[in-house]
């Protein structure tokens, strides 16, 4: 396929795209948005992540254009995009169940948003053809939508949205519908298909692996605010509070304090640069390792505990460890066999990070120094 | 599975039902048509005297003529008045929604026959519209035919089943997931081009039920025409009536039937299949 003909007609690669700029949603009494601001850079791959109820596909309906917000301004490219109806901005949707028109064929679908803004016919089937081309669905062209699978349910719905060569696509959870494989498969897909084309994609979705799979920045959200946005490996390895360690993967929340330069929760103690007081910090599972005399730790932690219960998961075991007065510690250790007992475990104190609570929690503005 | 006779006796009364009020009757009229009335007494004697009297005076077909006339305009106002408002209900009422679809239904309720003398207090000479506008000084004097004209037949026809065509366009736009008005929007298209290219195509199904619902009941429609037609309205149905009342001519009236059953029937038949051709799952 040839890139150039879908990708935006302004080619900027780098720099601000779309800016969110303290909006806030409500729902008769509901906040379900609450003061959020975030920026979208040209070509960058954005998820919106989080439960359901967090407000994650509101934010993406009022960038489209279907509900308006109750304050705050959108603008894309020096534009103020929030006052526009829907098919005045040069933004387009892949909805969650992908929303093709049951009474055209794929090629009508397709062809849609070229039609209705009266584009010359000849260049309508050129382009048709080039995008049906583009996600490998050119023979299905005159199939109707109902007698398609899922998966090509999908990328009739990429197709159709991305041949109006929009500068921001929007995908509400366009992969919730498909079963695990194909999901797999077509997010390696979309993600292939963006880097070629270089539209930015805000990618809607509550699956934390998808997210991380995908994305160059996540968005977490909860309860309508902005709980920390940052890369992924940045968000897993340095969490900013407690929830966003506990729903991007696993970890172990260790409760205690910080004295004079000492950090001690419960029988665990290490060196830290943590200013003093009540702390809390998370560690994740798979930094917590068996103690091992080869095994040559940066200020390493040694502490002894019980093995409570071993749960084997293939290519890994998680163990829970009581230690003593801490709830039970999780690790994450390569599978090794049947252990039992108690053992003497080791982890890094620069895996212990200190995380607050929540921004949301504590009503403050969410993160956003780690912007680009 | 079910058993046989579990099945026998589930469906006895249906088959019985329609056996006796459907069939039997109609085998009964069919059978009238082919006969005849000598001196004031039913011969049953098989013959197509009847078809060919239908077929050779004017009269009847000017008259099935002016009734599929009056049907299609009762057909056409019902649709003007029924798509909009059932538009308007689906996609613009909002919390009004519930209220306004039982004021649409309400009407059912009331009986024909008062709706109809309604029509006639309304329309007659020293009715409530000529009151009102001699009252305005638009007219000085009665007009008389707002009453006794096929134009009172068409109003109250309309008025009698706009809310029959209502329900299923109504029932079809409900139907219409939003995400793809949603969709269209977000093509490009404006509202206009969303309903022409979306919502309209989607909403045939209702529309063509809607459409048949008001023009085969027109059509065997009598009663409009008796209250507030008059001479000048006289449609089939009336026709058919007087055959079978004060003229005595059973089999021409069973003929004139057989005819109208065979329109509607093919009419049914057609926009069924229409219905099916737009329906999309």
């Amino acid at each position: 396929m040839s890139a150039g003909a879908i990708s935006p007609q302004r080619a900027t690669s780098c720099g601000t795209l779309l800016e969110v700029r303290s909006v806030a949603k409500n729902f008769g009494a509901a906040q379900v948005l609450k003061n959020i601001s975030l920026e979208i850079a040209s070509g960058e791959f954005l998820t919106l992540l989080g439960e359901s109820g967090s407000g994650k596909t509101t934010l993406l309906r009022l960038i489209a254009g279907f509900d308006q917000p109750t304050s705050g301004e959108i603008w894309m490219s020096n534009e103020r995009l929030d006052t526009l109806p829907p098919y005045k901005r040069r933004v387009n949707t892949v909805f969650q169940n992908y929303a093709l028109f049951p009474h055209l064929n794929v090629r009508e679908n397709v062809a849609y948003g070229l039609r209705v803004k009266s584009t010359p016919k000849g260049e309508i089937a050129g382009r048709v053809e080039e995008a049906l081309r583009m996600v490998k669905m050119i023979s299905f062209a005159a199939a109707r939508p109902a007698t398609l699978s899922g998966g090509q349910q999908q990328r009739i719905a990429l197709a159709r949205a991305l041949i109006n060569r929009p500068q921001l696509l929007l995908l509400d959870e366009p992969l919730s519908a498909l079963d695990a494989n194909l999901r797999k498969k077509m997010q390696s897909e979309l993600k292939a298909l963006q880097r070629e084309i270089d539209i930015a994609f805000l990618f809607v979705t509550h699956d934390q692996d998808e997210a991380m799979a995908l994305s160059d920045r996540i968005a977490l959200l909860r309860n309508g605010a902005l709980e920390q946005i940052a890369s992924p490996r940045e968000i897993y390895a340095r969490p900013a509070t407690a929830y966003t360690a506990e729903f991007i993967g696993q970890t172990n929340l260790l409760r205690g304090e910080v004295n004079n330069g000492v950090a001690r929760c419960g029988p665990l103690q290490w060196k830290t640069a943590e200013a003093t007081g009540a702390a809390l910090f998370s560690l994740r599972p798979e930094t917590i390792r068996l103690a091992d005399a080869s095994l040559q730790l940066p200020d390493a932690v040694r502490f002894r505990g019980v093995i409570r219960q071993q749960i084997y998961t293939g290519a890994s075991e998680l163990l829970e460890i009581d230690c003593g007065s801490n709830p039970t510690l999780r690790a994450r250790i390569p599978a090794s066999g049947p252990l039992t007992g108690e053992h003497e475990f080791v982890f890094s104190a620069n895996d212990a990070i200190r995380v607050i609570e929540s921004h949301v929690a504590q009503g403050s503005r969410a993160t956003d120094h780690e912007l680009r | 599975m079910y058993s046989r006779a579990y099945k026998a006796v589930i469906s006895a009364p249906p088959l019985l039902w329609v056996c006796l009020f459907l069939l039997l009757p109609y085998a009964i009229m069919f059978a009238h048509s082919f006969w005849l009335v000598r001196d004031g007494f039913l011969v049953h004697q098989w013959n197509l005297q009847n078809y060919r009297a239908l077929f050779s005076n004017p009269l009847y077909f000017q008259v099935f003529l002016r009734t599929a006339r009056i049907a299609a305009s009762v057909t056409l106002c019902s649709l003007l008045l029924g798509y909009p408002l059932a538009y308007y209900l689906s996609f613009h009422a909002g919390p009004r929604k519930e209220l306004l679809y039982q004021l649409v239904i309400v009407p059912l309720w009331v009986s024909y026959l008062v709706r109809g003398y309604a029509w006639k207090t309304i329309l007659g000479s020293d009715g409530v519209l000529n009151g009102f506008l001699q009252y305005l000084h638009i007219t000085h004097e009665p007009v008389s035919f707002f009453l006794y004209s096929p134009f009172a037949v068409v109003l109250m026809l309309t008025h009698i089943y706009t809310p029959f065509v209502f329900l299923p366009i109504y029932a079809a736009l409900e139907h219409i997931p939003r995400p793809l008005v949603e969709a269209s929007q977000d093509l490009g298209a404006d509202r206009r081009a969303t309903f022409l290219r979306v919502i309209l195509p989607l909403s045939i199904p209702g529309l063509l039920a809607g459409a048949t619902f008001a023009f085969v009941l027109s059509l065997g429609d009598f009663l409009a025409p008796l209250l507030v037609g008059g001479p000048s309205a006289t449609m089939i149905a009336n026709i058919v009536q007087s055959l079978f009342g004060a003229a005595y001519d059973w089999p021409l009236g069973a003929a004139i039937s057989v005819c109208i059953l065979l329109i509607t029937v093919s009419l049914l038949f057609t926009t069924e299949r229409l219905e099916k051709r737009w329906s999309f799952k």
